[in-house]
């Protein structure tokens, strides 16, 4: 509390509080033992003749005026108030709430600690595990991702199996305490891609998932899908992880319609997911991980091909999630 | 001797001993934080004066009134910071006039919301809080992605610097260029993405 720019401040607080607490006692005392006749009134006089009297405080009010004197003067020493005088309990706002914190510390510290030791699939599969995930996940992650995980135009659907960065427990674990950070260019690698070119290219986009397009558009678009796209996405336009989404799956981040490919093409796209390391710390961020892995869309174990498993087609993936959620029931 | 009388029939007297009297509490109470360094200096040098962008997003922040449902204000309560991350502190406030402190949660608090989102997720929930959090009932403020208007920017610094907030000439000369071409949205996001990252890390 040596935090008053000069001393004077302190003299000044505690100057200004005692003599308010001392006068008013003294006032008070001043009132009460005054002489006091009965019927005597203040000696003015309104509208001819409307009186005031002049009569001693009550006692009950005048006692409960000393007892509030007095524990004003017990708060003041007992807790911070006069000046830089912390009072004798040493009360701070931020000691209570370092207290509060290390009592929880204690009580929740053993129980993260128990999952934050397990291997995220054996975490995945434990009920309490998974309570305390969703709660988690309620608090920190659904305004984004929704409360059922199923995401928004933009934000990604939990989950289904498809993984812009990864499915694999510790990939997902990654992507909560580094956060992520995804930037498709406007017009691809090719920047002197027209108006009607971006319709091509989107048609075939389109086609490539089995939506309606113009085959004439579409064809001309898969000769430009080579040259503007193919060094992301592939020249299958099955991505990769990490670098492009899988534009051959029925998985659309921002919507699967012509007017949103074409813009998306046209403006390019930058997202982000926040990184959540340093405010949730490691064992909320491991709960957290096994919540999500544990929705159902987690992947497996890599059996050969790692970088090959996440761009699933979505029916493919529905299934494929299953078995873990079943796991658990 | 002050009577009662007398003090009752000296209208100017009376004037005077009870403005004394109710201007104790503020004296004691209010004054002294104008000479604590916890309040008037930045708690550290992550704490800098508001970039025009996020002046005039600040200022769009007012004039929507969100203050009327979020607070920017973070106890020292284990529920709040678990939510929202480290408690707030005075130095963080020393370039707000006023401070948006506000004093009712409808909403979330949002002293801390600087990057805990996507600057996209701010733009798709300002025009429309639903298309993220069906559960939302903020308004949705559409109106927002029209083109940044703020030809006093220059004089709004210039008055922040009259009371203390330690803006350069060059700053305030190059004011209205910054916000050039900017939205009402890309400002308030620009301000809400700055909101409070100054103590983030400590937890």
């Amino acid at each position: 509390m040596s935090d008053f720019v000069s001393g004077f401040w302190n003299i000044y607080v505690v100057g200004l509080v005692l003599i308010s607490i001392i006068g008013c006692a003294v006032f008070l005392w001043s009132q009460s033992s005054a002489k006091h006749v009965a019927g005597q009134t203040t000696g003015h006089v309104w509208d001819e003749d409307l009186q005031e009297y002049s009569n001693p405080l009550p006692s009950w009010w005048r006692w409960m005026f000393y007892i509030t004197i007095f524990f004003a003067l017990f708060y003041l020493a007992m807790y911070p108030g006069l000046g830089t005088y912390e009072g004798q309990y040493k009360w701070s706002s931020v000691g209570q709430y370092k207290g509060e914190m290390q009592k929880a510390e204690e009580q929740y510290a053993p129980i993260f600690k128990k999952f934050q030791s397990q291997d995220i699939r054996a975490v995945a599969a434990n009920s309490e595990a998974k309570e305390m995930g969703q709660r988690l996940f309620l608090t920190y992650c659904a305004q984004c991702h929704g409360s059922d995980a199923k995401g928004a135009k933009g934000f990604p659907n939990l989950t289904d199996s498809d993984w812009l960065f990864g499915g694999q427990p510790e990939q997902i674990k990654e992507s909560i305490l580094k956060g992520r950070d995804a930037m498709m260019p406007a017009k691809g690698v090719k920047p002197d891609l027209n108006g009607d070119q971006i319709k091509d290219l989107a048609n075939y986009v389109r086609s490539m998932s089995g939506l309606a397009s113009d085959s004439i558009r579409a064809q001309r678009g898969k000769e430009l899908f080579g040259a503007a796209c193919a060094a992301c996405h592939g020249p299958e336009g099955k991505g990769m992880v990490g670098v492009a989404p899988n534009l051959s799956d029925k998985v659309w981040l921002y919507g699967s319609s012509e007017e949103v490919i074409i813009e998306t093409i046209t403006k390019g796209r930058t997202n982000r997911m926040p990184a959540f390391g340093e405010f949730l710390g490691d064992a909320k961020a491991h709960l957290l991980a096994a919540y999500v892995y544990g929705l159902g869309g987690g992947e497996k174990a890599p059996v050969a091909a790692p970088a090959a498993a996440p761009a699933e087609a979505a029916p493919a993936a529905a299934t494929a999630g299953e078995p873990a959620a079943a796991e658990k029931k | 001797m002050l009577t009662h009388d007398k003090i009752e029939r000296n209208v100017g007297l009376l004037i005077v001993l009870a403005i004394l009297t109710v201007s104790v509490g503020g004296l004691v109470e209010i004054v002294p934080l104008f000479f604590q360094k916890s309040t008037t200096t930045p708690v550290n040098e992550l704490v800098k004066p508001y970039d025009p962008v996020r002046l005039a997003g600040r200022d769009i922040y007012i004039r929507e009134g969100c203050y009327n449902c979020h607070s920017q204000m973070i106890r020292p309560f284990r529920a709040e910071t678990e939510r929202y991350g480290h408690y707030s502190v005075a130095g963080e406030f020393v370039y707000d006039h006023p401070f948006q402190w506000g004093s009712k949660r409808t909403g979330p608090d949002l002293a801390r919301v600087g990057g805990r989102y996507s600057d996209q997720w701010h733009a798709t929930h300002l025009l429309n809080p639903r298309d993220v959090v069906p559960e939302s009932n903020m308004p949705a403020y559409y109106w927002l992605n029209r083109p940044l208007k703020d030809d006093a920017i220059d004089g709004k610094m210039k008055a922040l610097r009259a009371v203390g907030v330690p803006y350069t000439d060059a700053e305030i000369a190059g004011a209205k260029k910054a916000i050039e071409g900017k939205t009402e949205l890309e400002a308030l996001i620009a301000y809400l993405q700055g909101m409070g990252t100054a103590l983030k890390q400590t937890r």
